[in-house]
């Protein structure tokens, strides 16, 4: 049977991890490869690195990171941040990512998840969609860190981006990111059950329940966290025994 | 002893390629490299072949590439090099490809790579994600491995064997999905080893050890 994945995401500036990760000790708490290592220890069943101040710039570290990550993690590593084209796609690809993150650059032009698919293949081309909440029942996709509208239907979008090729969907309720109140649970479910791919679910978990609930209420086939885990909160172990005895089925080894 | 990975354009070989240096560094197996050339095929004592993306574009670009297909073939068949393909890799073992449009694969393994329809239609395609492999009969590149491991797939297609012996271990999603095939020297793995942690590392590690 196929488990559910939790994924720790990190979030990554110039090379560096935003927040360090403290739940083990930690030569240094910042170095994304050294957090991923420990991840990778701990059970986690994908990583994901968001590369939040991404510019054509700093793109170079991006690559460095997934090069010495994939040289040490024998697991599946998504990258986004910052991508706009097949070029940055096969760029990242060949530094060691897995899988690709689109964001605004999907919105911007959705063909660009058909002509990534196309040349690498559904199974590497994951769609980030930041979705708000406008009124009951009714999300919207935004942009840019989630401040700027695009008065585009989330789930319409999403079916848009199925249709393209994509292989994946990391839904972000910005609504709930940071909150810790829990995923969004209307909207996760709208989602997922509107397209045939994975929906990851992400945004606003703060207990272990709210795993749960976002595979049983939100559908997703994938939980996405970050700070429960990296300040020591909850260990990935516990995450995992906490969701297999509510029933989910879960990679335990 | 050398293992070549066949590059053929086929997606991101580096986490293959330091997977299997690292096990083969562990085991004393030699030298990895990853080549595109014909003539390390040639001379290698062991050829992967991976593979992400479509089966129609990984057996053009694979074909693109003068005389890699003949170097393949004639190592593996005629010289019974041990062989291991792994995700498209495997696929094109079979007779026949039927994703987009029907390509003919090597038909070193008799079977058609059909699209995934999982009894559950609620159940997502593509199957990514960690499965646990159920063992179907024992072989020297599963030594160490139980029905219970888990590994990583992701694919939307898999492959339909024509005779039951060719398959080494398969996984549940809404119906069977082959995840290994073997015949004489020759294996191949629907999943990632490269990315299944402990279990795929076991196995990259029995395959460079595998003297068939």
């Amino acid at each position: 049977m196929l488990k559910t994945r939790i994924i720790p995401c990190l979030d990554v500036a110039d090379g560096r991890v935003v927040k360090g990760v403290n739940f083990v000790d930690l030569i240094d708490a910042g170095d994304p490869v050294e957090s991923a290592r420990a991840y990778d220890a701990a059970g986690a069943d994908e990583l994901c690195f968001l590369d939040i101040h991404a510019t054509h710039e700093n793109r170079g570290t991006m690559y460095d990171l997934a090069t010495r990550t994939a040289e040490q993690c024998f697991m599946p590593l998504t990258i986004g941040g910052g991508v706009r084209t097949t070029e940055d796609v096969r760029d990242l690809l060949l530094a060691g990512a897995d899988k690709v993150s689109f964001n605004s650059a999907a919105v911007a032009d959705p063909d660009v998840v058909a002509r990534a698919a196309d040349r690498f293949g559904s199974q590497c081309i994951v769609v980030a969609i930041d979705a708000k909440t406008v009124s009951p029942g009714k999300w919207e996709i935004f942009t840019h860190g989630g401040r700027k509208s695009t008065g585009i239907d989330a789930v319409e979008f999403a079916k848009t981006v199925t249709a393209k090729g994509a292989g994946e969907i990391l839904l972000t309720s910005m609504d709930r990111d940071g909150t810790r109140a829990g995923f969004n649970l209307p909207l996760t479910r709208a989602i997922a059950d509107a397209v045939s791919i994975p929906v990851i679910a992400s945004g606003g978990v703060g207990t272990l329940q709210h795993l749960v609930d976002g595979v049983f209420e939100g559908h997703a086939s994938a939980v996405l966290a970050a700070s429960i885990f990296h300040f020591g909160e909850y260990t990935i172990r516990e995450a995992k025994e906490y969701m297999a005895k509510a029933g989910i089925a879960m990679r335990l080894e | 002893m050398l293992t070549v990975l066949v590059d053929y354009d086929s997606g991101n070989l580096h986490s293959a390629e330091k997977a299997f240096q690292r096990m083969a560094s562990e085991t004393g197996s030699g030298s990895v490299i990853v080549s595109s050339k014909p003539e390390d095929v040639a001379r290698a004592d062991r050829i992967v072949l991976p593979g992400d993306g479509a089966f129609p574009a990984c057996k053009k670009q694979l074909f693109d590439y003068s005389g890699l297909y003949e170097a393949i073939e004639n190592a593996v068949i005629k010289k019974a090099r041990p062989f291991m393909g792994i995700c498209i890799g495997m696929q094109m073992m079979a007779t026949r490809g039927l994703e987009y449009e029907i390509t003919p694969g090597f038909n070193w393994i008799p079977g058609d790579v059909v699209r995934i329809t999982p009894s559950d239609p609620s159940m997502k395609v593509p199957h990514m994600g960690w499965n646990d492999l159920i063992l179907d009969s024992p072989h020297p590149v599963l030594d160490g491995l139980t029905t219970g491991n888990h590994a990583y797939f992701v694919h939307s297609y898999h492959f339909v064997v024509r005779d039951s012996a060719h398959r080494l271990a398969h996984c549940d999603y809404g119906g069977d999905i082959t995840a290994i095939v073997g015949r004489d020297n020759m294996i191949g793995t629907q999943f990632h080893p490269e990315k299944s942690q402990a279990a795929g590392l076991r196995l990259i590690s029995n395959f460079l050890q595998w003297n068939p």
